[in-house]
């Protein structure tokens, strides 16, 4: 009988921490009164903040990684570099929320509970390297999303958003699952590393590998929205309150990223030639469809919701250098970073914009149409010269930090000889100029019939502030992230990490 | 009389998965896909149960329970979804869930 230690213990403390303060608020929620409701946001930013804390104790004693679990855990610079994401998603999420509820007419607790949640998923999902925590984990937090997305009980648009999202959803996650056991019975363990070695012994192009590959990646495909398997998002994304929709585009959207990377990159290596052409296709077809798609949106959510389907097809490019050069090469080593930097950009500037978009709700004005961004810079200077930062730095225009992301995914591309990807990319990023331009000029330029000032919360204000500093700071002193994100390079030559057991 | 080997349950996994998928694609009543995806769920367990018994260790069963939790977990949470959905708008067909679109 193996004992687990205290050690392996202290590796899932966050987790732990979180689930503890999310079964807190569901327990206080019930007793407090409703004038004091604002106490559930500040018990949920207590407890995310002390689960930065614990990450950070974990992080300054990790040597290279830290296995734990019987092998299910794998706390490495990888997992860290992601739970401090989403922690800091959720936490700028919960600044968002507070006054946006109110304005809503919903007061449950359970809102910041089932975001807590959702992020003890993705803490798994990034972490785990045996398929059962991954799938567990990313079943925790699809299903906290579902129910956040029909938060709006009495809206019917969110009511239409959740059912989609969770058809497709459990959908996806059902032929996900059905990958993952092919795999168990090839390999015979639920371990990604024992998958990886009995798949470098085994023809890549046998025809059950080849079911069991194509049945995982539509999985991962339809959890990262890539097209065809994109059509939830946007619906989604619209119907969902919009602090939920902001915190859906960036930390449920990494979370998949992670789950995607570990399985593809750190697992199914030795699968590339087959899975390559697959995501070339993929990335081409997503950039095409989401960029034509944004142009004719006037729902502010729904344009961002095509802005995110094709960031991921920006994101899968760099994908295709890495699935197509040797590892450990620059082209490799610069695609996986600019993967990380893109998603870690990626989570401050559109949950900036997000948050704009979520001060623009009134008492009587819903405020997710083109119409009601109109004027806003004479209503509410500030976050309309931020609300244009953001969307410059979504389009990748120096010195914002979006310019950050797409500079290593076209270097990688160069670096691996796919000129024609690069230069397509490229263009599609100059179309995207075009629709984010079209939110600046309704901004900036046009006259709104509203003439008095915006009323914006403390809260919202603090969220809009720290991811606009955000943008700005990556942008213009990247040297640190970049060093944070190499570190975090796939270490899968050594089969097994070195663990932190005594 | 033929041995039933893993092959034998793998096919039956395999059938009930295709019957869950074109189930989830061809239905139009919400409670019939929630049921078509139940199936695709249970063609996982078998598939883990049958590879579990072929390499003689448990990962595979304890996968497969956990599948059955987060079926059930799925399940309860869809139905409360679809509940809420009904108030509003009296019906369970996905053909009229056209609200959001373009």
């Amino acid at each position: 009988m193996k004992v687990i230690s205290l050690t392996e213990y202290k590796l899932m403390l966050p987790m732990l921490e979180l689930v503890i303060f999310a079964l807190g608020i569901l327990l206080i929620d019930l007793i407090i009164p409703r004038d004091w409701k604002w106490l559930n946001a500040v018990g949920a930013f207590v407890g995310l903040f002390f689960a930065a804390v614990c990450v950070w104790q974990i992080q300054a004693t990790l040597p290279g990684g830290a296995v734990g679990f019987s092998g299910a855990l794998l706390v490495d610079h990888f997992a860290v570099f992601f739970w401090y994401l989403f922690l800091a998603a959720a936490g700028i999420t919960v600044l968002m929320s507070e006054r946006y509820l109110d304005l809503e007419d919903e007061h449950s607790g359970e809102y910041y509970a089932l975001l807590l949640l959702s992020v003890v998923g993705m803490m798994c999902m990034a972490a785990g390297i045996d398929v059962v925590l991954i799938f567990i984990g990313l079943e925790l937090m699809a299903i906290s999303t579902y129910v956040l997305v029909g938060f709006l009980r009495r809206e019917r648009r969110s009511n239409e958003a959740a059912i989609k999202y969770f058809l497709l959803g459990a959908f996806s996650s059902g032929i996900f699952a059905y990958g993952l056991s092919i795999f168990y019975g090839l390999a015979g363990s639920t371990n990604l590393q024992e998958i990886h070695r009995s798949i470098l012994a085994q023809n890549p192009r046998h025809p059950v590998i080849v079911i069991a590959l194509l049945t995982t990646m539509t999985g991962l495909f339809f959890k990262i929205a890539a097209v065809p398997f994109h059509q939830w998002a946007p619906d989604a994304y619209e119907g969902a309150p919009t602090s939920i929709s902001g915190f859906m585009s960036v930390a449920v959207k990494a979370a998949a990223w992670a789950m995607l990377l570990r399985i593809l990159i750190f697992a199914l290596f030795p699968l590339r030639s087959v899975y390559v052409p697959i995501v070339v296709f993929v990335a081409i077809a997503t950039m095409t469809l989401a960029n034509f798609a944004a142009l004719s949106q006037t729902n502010t959510k729904r344009l961002l919701a095509y802005s995110s389907i094709a960031h991921v097809g920006y994101m899968l490019l760099a994908f295709v250098a890495m699935g197509t050069s040797e590892p450990g090469s620059p082209a490799f080593s610069d695609g996986f970073k600019g993967i990380l930097i893109y998603l870690l950009v990626y989570t401050f500037m559109n949950l900036g914009a997000f948050a704009v978009i979520t001060s623009l709700r009134q008492r009587q004005v819903i405020g997710d149409e083109l119409e009601d961004m109109a004027g806003l810079y004479h209503r509410a200077p500030v976050e309309a010269v931020l609300m244009l930062l953001f969307l410059l730095s979504l389009a990748g225009i120096p010195p914002a930090a979006g310019f950050l992301g797409k500079y290593y995914i076209f270097l990688s591309l160069v670096e691996s000889r796919h000129y024609g990807l690069a230069a397509l990319g490229v263009i599609y990023s100059l179309l995207g100029l075009y629709y984010y331009l079209k939110i600046a000029n309704a901004m900036l330029i046009r006259e709104s019939k509203e003439t008095k000032p915006l009323f914006v919360s403390i809260g919202m204000r603090c969220a809009v502030g720290v991811t606009a500093l955000a943008t700005i700071v990556i942008g213009i002193y990247p040297e640190p992230f970049i060093q944070g994100v190499s570190r975090s390079l796939p270490t899968w030559a050594k089969p097994t990490a070195p663990t932190l057991r005594q | 009389m033929v041995p039933i080997s893993t092959l034998h349950y793998l096919i039956v996994a395999a059938a009930l998965f295709v019957l869950g998928v074109v189930g989830v694609l061809t239905r139009r009543n919400l409670v019939v896909i929630l049921m078509s995806i139940e199936l695709i769920l249970n063609a996982v367990n078998l598939n883990l149960v049958a590879f579990s018994r072929m390499w003689g260790n448990l990962h595979g069963q304890v996968f497969s329970i956990f599948i059955t939790a987060d079926a059930a977990a799925e399940a309860a949470a869809g139905l409360g979804i679809l509940i809420a959905f009904f108030r509003n708008k009296e019906t369970v067909n996905v053909d009229e869930i056209d609200l959001l679109k373009w």
